[in-house]
């Protein structure tokens, strides 16, 4: 066999320059749902993980680069979840997890991290005891006690009695839970609660019901998109709005980028939650100005959006502080530690003893700005709050 | 007992209205698969092209309402035409596990180009005034988008029924479908009439998805998470019928929303288990034949 020499020498500096590469480059592993019935929330999260990486993809020390490995979960599949992390762990030697739309696949993760030590933050996942579930969890996304729990304690002022209806699913067995609880400390009547199916095609025969219980509001809960659209719908066909019954919920219902779609229905609707587009604040301004030049003029960045840009935003921060010599247990310390004062949806950060989010709730109302339907912010309902279940609940 | 009377009136009502949008959105499977007998999985991706035609009409043209119903039922059915020569035509012979195949692999298809063309959210209707909010009837007000569904039901059923028991096309329909040797041997072009009728089903199918918009909202999963509803009305119905998916229709509408009102617990739990008790207790159906 003749060997070539020029072939060797090519060879040998392709060798060594992947080899000064990959010293300074930080691998982070992404896994989000970019196909299948629900590739809506992924798309979400993945445009703000692409955002942020194209506009701060420089901001790091000299030589370190990041690589991002982007992974489809296909759905609230754990055990896909689970093979994916496994690959990007042990194949792909990532150094950061990021991601997941929903808390099952996060969970399925969370055992993974531990005995691989491979911090993970929670873009969405929202599920009260995540952060619980690996020493190498945090999450800067939400929990729905966050938001339903002050929206409660404000609706015990504003109103006597009032009916709760919520998709019948874990997030909305929180919704109810933090809302009820926090409505009856402030002393509020609940006249009575329904869960409705996921698989829901009519939402007559409950609003029906609702209408007769004649309450002072009605809090729901169901995801953002169909199921809450064609609540509201049925709300107000059936003239509940007449009737003086007013339309309460977490911020899950009017995300602002389904808000478009669901229609003038929405006026009016009040509802509690940790970001809005349509926010004054100068960071987001500049956020939402990014994004439309970056995906179209009428697209809006709901809170996926942001939830996924803080993400990469905490594992710049761990990066940095590093100098691209990242260890798993410093980054931890480091995250602990981890405050935004100018995150989009405000001044953030991670709870010390819990790794979890602490952020401000803001009170909304839907309102038409400019020819778009927007959440416009009314008053910071809770600041720096911390998931209030934790506290209540006590910590496990 | 005036608060019951008054809910009875309310459940009536919504039951009929409910029944009403489960039938408009099954009708044009009735007619492929009731009486076609093609079992046409895909019937969703016909009703989703409706759909997005009535939706971005209204919201990029300013054509009346009206006019972009009948465009929904117009497109879809030429549309299918296309569809029904090139692919649906081969398998008109075949077994019914290679039309569920195929039409299967049509809905993934069709929910990957929907996709790539109008995004993964759901498309707004913007309905005009005149059919929202409130109508006053007998001294109640009830939702005017479902006043105006149930006439244009009662309308459509009307002239379906007409048009297939009482006119030559709907005897030749029939004829076919029985026996279609023999039909083809008396002189039917039977290659035109089963063109002719699957675009009239795809047509419904296009209709029923354009006027349910506003309940059932169209989206690029649309025909996978319809497609039991649709399933259980003609199912129940039993095949071979026009009456059968509409008596379907109707109990399902009437029963599920009266047990969601009284026991909302059980949810949507009910239909489910009236489906599989009336299929127990008649297999082919409430007016199946046996085959």
């Amino acid at each position: 066999m003749q060997i070539k020499p020029a072939a060797c020498l090519a060879a040998l500096a392709l060798a060594v320059c992947a080899g000064a590469a990959s010293a300074q480059t930080i691998k982070i592993g992404v896994i989000s749902t970019y196909s299948g019935p629900l590739a809506a929330q992924g798309d979400q999260l993945d445009k703000g993980f692409k955002l942020y990486l194209k506009l701060n993809g420089d901001k790091l020390p000299a030589g370190v680069k990041i690589e991002p490995i982007f992974r489809d979960d296909t759905g609230p599949n754990p055990d896909v979840a689970k093979r994916l992390a496994q690959e990007l762990i042990v194949r792909d030697k990532v150094q950061f997890l990021v991601g997941t739309v929903w808390t099952p696949n996060a969970a399925a993760i969370a055992p993974l991290t531990k005995e691989a030590k491979v911090p993970f933050i929670s873009a969405n996942a929202a599920g009260v005891n995540i952060p619980y579930l690996s020493p190498y969890f945090a999450r800067v996304s939400f929990t729905l006690w966050q938001s339903a729990y002050p929206l409660g304690q404000w609706a015990a002022k504003k109103y006597k009695r009032v009916y709760t209806a919520v998709s019948d699913f874990a997030p909305g067995h929180e919704a109810e839970e933090g809302f009820i609880t926090g409505f009856k400390s402030g002393g509020g009547e609940i006249v009575g609660s329904v869960r409705i199916p996921l698989a829901n095609p009519d939402f007559v025969p409950y609003m029906q019901r609702i209408k007769d219980a004649k309450p002072d509001a009605l809090f729901a809960f169901n995801p953002a998109g169909k199921q809450a659209t064609a609540m509201m719908k049925t709300y107000s066909d059936l003239g509940l709005a007449k009737d003086g019954i007013k339309y309460i919920g977490t911020g899950d219902i009017t995300t602002d980028e389904e808000l478009q779609g669901m229609g003038d229905v929405a006026l009016g609707v009040i509802t509690a939650h940790h970001y809005s587009a349509a926010a004054e604040r100068p960071a987001n301004k500049a956020f939402v100005a990014a994004y439309k030049k970056e995906y179209g003029e009428n697209l809006f960045p709901g809170f996926m959006v942001v939830g996924a840009w803080d993400a990469m935003d905490a594992i710049f921060h761990a990066i940095r502080e590093q100098k691209g010599k990242v260890d798993p247990d410093r980054t931890m310390a480091l995250l602990r530690q981890y405050k935004n004062p100018n995150s989009p949806r405000g001044p953030i950060a991670l709870d010390p003893d819990t790794r979890d989010i602490v952020q401000n709730e803001y009170l909304r109302e839907v309102r038409r700005v400019g020819g778009a339907l927007a959440n416009v912010e009314l008053e910071t309902l809770a600041t720096m709050i911390k998931d209030p279940f934790k506290e209540l609940k006590g910590k496990k | 007992m005036e608060a019951f009377l008054s809910s009875l009136v309310s459940v009536a009502f919504h039951g009929l209205a409910y029944g009403m949008i489960l039938y408009v959105i099954s009708v044009g499977l009735a007619v492929t698969m009731g009486l076609m007998g093609f079992a046409n999985l895909a019937h969703g991706v016909f009703a989703m092209a409706g759909g997005y035609i009535l939706t971005s009409s209204l919201q990029h043209t300013s054509i009346p309402f009206p006019a972009a119903l009948a465009l929904a039922f117009f497109a879809v059915a030429a549309g299918s035409v296309v569809l029904e020569r090139t692919l649906y035509a081969r398998l008109y012979g075949a077994g019914e596990l290679e039309q569920v195949l195929f039409t299967i692999g049509l809905i993934f298809m069709a929910v990957a180009v929907a996709r790539l063309i109008f995004g993964t959210l759901q498309a707004p209707v913007m309905l005009p005034d005149y059919i929202r909010g409130q109508y006053p009837l007998f001294g109640r007000e009830f939702p005017t988008y479902r006043v105006f569904l149930i006439a244009v039901s009662g309308a459509m059923i009307a002239a379906l029924w007409f048009g297939v028991e009482r006119t030559r096309w709907g005897a030749m329909v029939r004829a076919a479908v029985d026996n279609r040797p023999m039909a083809q041997s008396v002189g039917i072009n039977t290659r035109r009439l089963f063109t002719l009728t699957f675009a009239l089903g795809s047509g419904l199918a296009g209709l029923g998805g354009a006027l349910g918009a506003e309940i059932v909202a169209v989206q690029p999963t649309y025909p996978l998470e319809q497609l039991v509803f649709y399933l259980i009305v003609v199912a129940v119905g039993g095949q071979g019928s026009l009456r059968g998916p509409l008596v379907a229709a109707l109990l399902i509408g009437f029963s599920d929303t009266a047990l969601k009102y009284w026991l909302p617990q059980f949810g949507a739990f009910f239909i489910y288990v009236a489906t599989i008790a009336l299929l127990l207790w008649r297999p082919m159906g409430l007016f199946g034949r046996r085959v």
